[in-house]
């Protein structure tokens, strides 16, 4: 972890080098996410609710996947950009140090610029608060900040797995976005409102659902079972078979080195 | 010490040839080539020798460092250093070798030379005393007191290889990698560069092997070569042997050209 | 004309080689496709007096889209140009006895249309096979399909020329990855990207259809499933054609001042 914290350190400073640039892609960053902001309320100025979930509740869903991705673009940005980092050698260049190939793989990236997502995600979470009917106690609280963290653990899940197939091609992976810009996308919305095949694909396969939907409907008083609250616990479970994915990449390019 | 016996290893490229209509075709159906890339190869070099390891692009020779630094296994064949196998233990391996390749950095770009520094006494997790030790004795002979609170992209060529040298170097490792070290340098930096290599070998006993197309690199550095041609490995010996050889040569270059083409590679 | 046709060509081999890239992409356009359909879908079943758009011509719209994204889109760019432009390897360019101009439009060209080659049949035969109203339908009259391909093709023009600005921006600004990014998420929202213009608030969407990038792909995809028709098919197409005029003579006015500028500075 202190090593870790050195690495941050490195990252900050490198960022200050380049102050303009980085404030002018964190601009562009909340851009691409104010407007699809800003379709969800074009939809709703012209529909006021989708399937029964008002806009702040609608938002709240949206509000939690953006903070959750936004979280692991940030710090998992090394297996986001593993395509490079494989081609450019420095991989070689982790084999040839001490220390976990996860951990370096994490480190080598840090993109501070989705703060600004971040604070995105973040101011419309206070407007849902502020504004919606929703009754908040310290225990719902409390499942919002697992929601959060769950999606950012099965995103980040999602990157791992991208990382690892980088060990067997590096060509066509684009494919992998479907999951992850896609959930993304679909997370805009309550991931209920697609029907039951969509749902049945988030909740058992790359279980976006159990970190959005159901505690969703819980928070929302459409399902009183307090256990639906710990549904996000699966985004942490997920990263176990994309460690072990992970590992089986790594056993493969050291063979072959391609 | 490192030992090396009968190690193989192969890679797929793949082939197309020109024009749009091979283009289309292509997309379904794909030609491959295998490459054998190193061909039993065997070597032994004891604790504290320099030596060069020469041969054309693509004979195989950076292959052969990947192996050894565990970044690669082999298809077949033994390799032992220090009585690890590289590949097999690559923590505890990679602790004892220092390995640089003239053509990448491990520096970060955008932050002062010491900070990458201190990053690595952390991932190595070298003591104080020693990091410290290490650091000022690096400075004194690679001159970079003027350069060490520098960014590394401001760095010139030279410079940067300097400090890449000396980020190897930081965790006293007993041997030594390096892979082209001196390519596009000017004349002093790469008299810098090798002047330093041989100290380190005098003073601490470094082993060094050192790929290069630069002749005068192993005509200052190393005794022994090692040559390596279409994976194989066609002669070992001493370089003073070797140029018994051929009397009549002038420079080493016409020498290791002439031995290219008895060789065909 | 023939040396811009064979960078053309040569562009076009270059990128139909990746076919890894265009399997994926494939798979991407269906899921992204359907994954908009579902999103639509749901408010259509829930309030169809306010939906804006036939649901079939939504899917059209949403297919074309698609199957078509390379042609269409603002941020397919090539790397190569910008890199060329801030190392100041330009000059390098301007050796060669070509219009830069010409050259770069002409590769754009060929990129884009190698990855719509390779994309465009496999989502349009697969959403052709879906159920009505949510797959892709042929155009309900000859008229609207020829007024369509007439409408695609200066779409993917003006796409084209508005990209060459892009390009052309970059002598001018400092940090291009920022503003660039900037520029093309604002783009996306008033092409029809985000949402079909139509869905658009009144009084916004009006002003919209009228700025450069609804005549990007907000015309063609439209007109195709007949949502614009008759004199306002025309109307729009007509104004495909003035801005794409207006692009083309802005960026290479603003070409030849930037190149100006270079020659004196010495690169």
């Amino acid at each position: 972890m202190k090593l870790y914290l050195k690495y941050l350190k490195i990252h900050v400073q490198s960022m200050m080098e380049h102050k303009a640039s980085f404030f002018l892609t964190m601009a562009a960053q909340v851009m691409t996410t104010i407007t699809a902001f800003l379709g969800i309320s074009c939809l709703f100025l012209r529909f006021h609710s989708v399937q029964g979930f008002s806009y702040q509740e609608v938002l709240l869903g949206y509000s939690v996947i953006l903070f959750s991705f936004s979280l692991a673009e940030m710090f998992a940005r090394g297996f986001d950009a593993f395509g490079s980092i494989l081609s450019n050698g420095q991989f070689d260049r982790i084999l040839l140090r001490p220390r976990n190939d996860i951990f370096q793989v994490l480190a080598t990236k840090v993109e501070f610029t989705r703060i600004g997502k971040l604070l995105q995600a973040f101011v419309m979470m206070l407007y849902v608060i502020f504004t919606s009917d929703i009754s908040w106690t310290p225990c719902k609280a409390a499942i919002v900040v697992l929601m959060i963290f769950g999606g950012a653990a099965l995103f980040s899940g999602l990157f791992l797995v991208y990382a690892a197939l980088c060990f067997f091609t590096t060509q066509g992976l684009e494919f992998l976005n479907i999951f992850t810009d896609g959930g993304r996308e679909l997370g805009k919305y309550p991931m209920g409102i697609y029907g039951k095949a969509v749902l049945r694909f988030f909740t058992f396969l790359v279980p976006l659902a159990m970190i959005q939907y159901y505690p969703l409907l819980y928070l929302t008083g459409r399902d009183s079972r307090t256990i639906l609250g710990l549904c996000p616990l699966t985004g942490f479970v997920f990263l176990i078979p994309c460690h072990a994915l992970w590992k089986f990449g790594v056993r493969h390019f050291v063979s072959t080195g391609s | 010490m490192i030992q090396v016996e009968n190690v193989s290893k192969s890679f797929r490229v793949a082939k197309r040839n020109a024009g749009l209509k091979e283009a289309v075709k292509s997309l379904w159906y794909r030609k491959y080539e295998v490459v054998q890339a190193l061909d039993r190869i065997s070597f032994l070099i004891p604790e504290g020798e320099m030596v060069g390891y020469i041969g054309p692009n693509g004979a195989g020779k950076s292959s052969t460092i990947k192996i050894l630094s565990g970044i690669l296994t082999p298809e077949e064949g033994l390799v032992s250093i220090n009585g690890r196998i590289p590949w097999k233990q690559r923590k505890e391996h990679v602790r004892e070798i220092g390995v640089v390749f003239g053509q990448r950095t491990q520096l970060w770009w955008d932050v002062p030379v010491i900070d990458s520094f201190c990053l690595l006494k952390d991932i190595y997790a070298v003591p104080n005393i020693e990091f410290n030790n290490n650091l000022e004795e690096l400075t004194a002979l690679l001159h970079l007191e003027e350069i060490l609170r520098t960014p590394a992209r401001q760095l010139s060529l030279g410079q940067r290889m300097r400090c890449e040298i000396a980020a190897s170097l930081l965790h006293s490792p007993k041997i030594l990698f390096l892979d082209e070290p001196t390519i596009g340098l000017d004349a002093v930096s790469k008299l810098a560069v090798r002047d330093f290599i041989l100290k380190l070998n005098e003073a601490k006993k470094t082993t060094v092997l050192l790929t290069t197309h630069d002749m005068q690199d192993i005509e200052a550095l190393a005794k022994r070569i090692i040559l390596i041609g279409k994976g194989r490995i066609l002669l070992d010996g001493s370089l003073s042997e070797l140029k018994e050889q051929f009397p009549n040569r002038e420079s080493l270059d016409e020498m290791i050209a002439s031995l290219y083409r008895r060789y065909q590679i | 004309m023939q040396k811009y046709i064979s960078l053309l060509r040569m562009k076009f081999i270059a990128g139909i080689q990746y076919r890894a890239a265009a399997f994926a992409g494939i798979l991407t356009q269906y899921a992204w496709g359907g994954m908009e359909i579902l999103i639509y879908r749901c408010f259509y079943l829930e309030n169809q007096t306010d939906f804006p758009m036939q649901m079939q011509a939504l899917s059209n719209y949403v297919w074309l889209q698609q199957g078509l994204l390379a042609l269409f889109m603002a941020w397919i760019l090539e790397n190569d140009i910008f890199e060329m432009i801030t190392h100041g390897n330009v000059a390098y360019e301007l050796c060669r006895p070509c219009d830069l101009y010409n050259m770069w439009i002409f590769r754009n060209m060929g990129v884009r249309l190698s990855r719509a080659a390779l994309r465009c049949l496999p989502v349009f035969v697969v959403a052709a096979l879906l159920p009505a109203p949510y797959g892709l339908k042929l155009p309900p009259t000859p008229g609207s399909a020829g007024l369509f391909l007439l409408s695609a093709i200066l779409g993917f023009l003006n796409a084209v020329a508005f990209s060459m600005l892009i390009y052309v921006s970059t002598f001018y600004t400092f940090s291009i990855q920022g503003t660039r990014a900037f520029c093309l998420a604002v783009v996306d929202l008033l092409s029809g990207k985000v949402i079909p213009i139509p869905f658009l608030p009144d009084g916004i969407r009006q002003i919209v259809e009228l700025l450069p990038f609804a005549s990007m792909q907000n015309a063609p995809l439209r007109i195709y499933g007949g949502d614009i028709a008759g004199p306002q098919a025309a109307q729009a197409i007509l104004l495909q054609c003035f801005w794409l005029a207006a692009m083309i003579l802005a960026g290479r006015i603003l070409l030849r001042k930037a190149l100006s500028r270079i020659v004196v500075q010495g690169g």
